[in-house]
């Protein structure tokens, strides 16, 4: 795994792998989420440079590589897009880590559930699909969706929670 | 601790995607620092992103971004102090009863908050936060069998319960417990006998209400 090969020696040439992979698409998701390309490129290395020093936090048995590079997209995003603080995730990751929290839990059903999820997400109407595009790849408030396609913002809500409820149905399976 | 009342969907995904402000992530990540189930439930809500940021369309990252990073860590090795991420310790131990989540805000002990009382049996501690947002984030002391005056909200308001418990038309919310209401919400919250309760909160500004005596009453209508 590349991960495993930047954590264990710093392995550059895996760095770059998952460099090429992810730092196109960590910079889509920010010029979608309303940055300019100058600071898209500013995130993408902030991004990637968090990527190489936490490669060896890293826990499969918590997610994919691919929702862990996105957790750390989305703190970035809260921090210099939204000027908000990610610090309580960054807390909450850390006594994960440090208690070995992990539910039981271990890395092939982490990878299922993932890709439980992952079908799940094809599978939902385009009206529930939108809006959770909206809220992780756009950076939408709630109630910016709710303005953005002319609903009250009840039922946003309330289609969010019919898309959540919908793929927590297919992990039913993995129980 | 047996948690009964937990994260609303719709905020898991809002804490998931980023969408909340520092004082609610405040109540929301304590919350998760108590509660397995929620926290189980985070991961399925962050695979979301994950799938997504997956499936997203390539942006062209400019030619030299990858030679930059390197240089940057190049430079920063150089400098002789290791940029690496250093395992997180483990928990320290001893008496301590608030969620780790919450030291950097509150210490470590409930007893060595200070408070000020807003109403008789009610005191406040207010938290000060690092970045600027419309929402207020504070502790309550409410007294034994003590009710808190009906109110509607102005706002979402989010409360999390660290000791003692109370009641009201939604159930029991004791330690751990996270009472997530949104604007339309009526409650009028009763604290059960024997010892006070404690408990984190975070509220939206009220935006219906902006005169100076409502900003007066606000301490109470803001509960």
């Amino acid at each position: 795994m590349l991960i495993a090969q930047v954590a264990l020696r710093q392995d550059r040439d895996a760095f770059k792998s998952l460099f090429q992979y992810f730092g196109p698409r960590v910079k889509s998701v920010m010029l979608r989420a309303g940055a300019d390309h100058e600071f898209a490129e500013d995130l993408v290395q902030e991004v990637m440079m968090t990527v190489w020093r936490k490669a060896r936090l890293y826990a499969p048995e918590r997610g994919p590589v691919s929702t862990w590079i996105y957790t750390i997209a989305r703190n970035a995003r809260i921090d210099r897009l939204r000027r908000a603080s990610s610090q309580p995730y960054l807390d909450l990751d850390e006594i994960e880590l440090a208690s070995g929290m992990a539910d039981g839990e271990d890395r092939a059903f982490a990878s299922q559930r993932a890709e439980h999820v992952a079908r799940a997400l094809d599978e939902l109407p385009d009206e529930q699909r939108r809006i959770i595009e909206y809220a992780y790849v756009h950076d939408m408030a709630q109630s910016e969706i709710a303005a953005k396609l002319e609903l009250p913002l009840g039922t946003v809500k309330s289609r969010m929670r019919l898309a959540y409820t919908k793929l927590k149905g297919k992990l039913e399976v993995l129980k | 601790m047996t948690i009964l009342h937990h994260l609303d969907q719709t905020t898991l995904l809002r804490y998931a995607s980023g969408d909340l402000d520092e004082a609610f992530s405040v109540v929301v990540a304590a919350h998760l620092a108590m509660c397995d189930e929620c926290r189980r439930e985070l991961r399925i809500a962050e695979d979301i992103g994950g799938r997504l940021l997956e499936e997203s369309e390539m942006a062209t990252v400019s030619d030299g971004a990858f030679s930059r990073i390197m240089c940057r860590i190049d430079e920063a090795e150089a400098s002789g102090e290791t940029i690496l991420a250093a395992p997180p310790i483990a928990l320290r131990g001893g008496k301590q009863d608030v969620p780790s989540t919450l030291q950097r805000y509150i210490g470590t002990r409930l007893a060595d908050i200070s408070w000020k009382t807003v109403a008789p049996g009610v005191r406040r501690h207010k938290i000060a936060l690092s970045t600027p947002t419309r929402s207020a984030l504070y502790m309550l002391k409410i007294e034994p069998g003590k009710a808190v005056p009906e109110h509607g909200h102005g706002g979402t308001e989010m409360t999390l319960i660290l000791s003692g418990a109370y009641r009201d038309a939604l159930g029991r919310f004791g330690p751990g417990d996270l009472a997530d209401l949104d604007e339309h919400v009526e409650h009028q919250p009763r604290v059960e006998p024997g010892e006070p309760c404690v408990c984190l909160v975070a509220t939206e500004a009220p935006t219906r209400f902006k005169g100076i005596f409502s900003r007066l009453l606000q301490p109470l209508v803001g509960i």
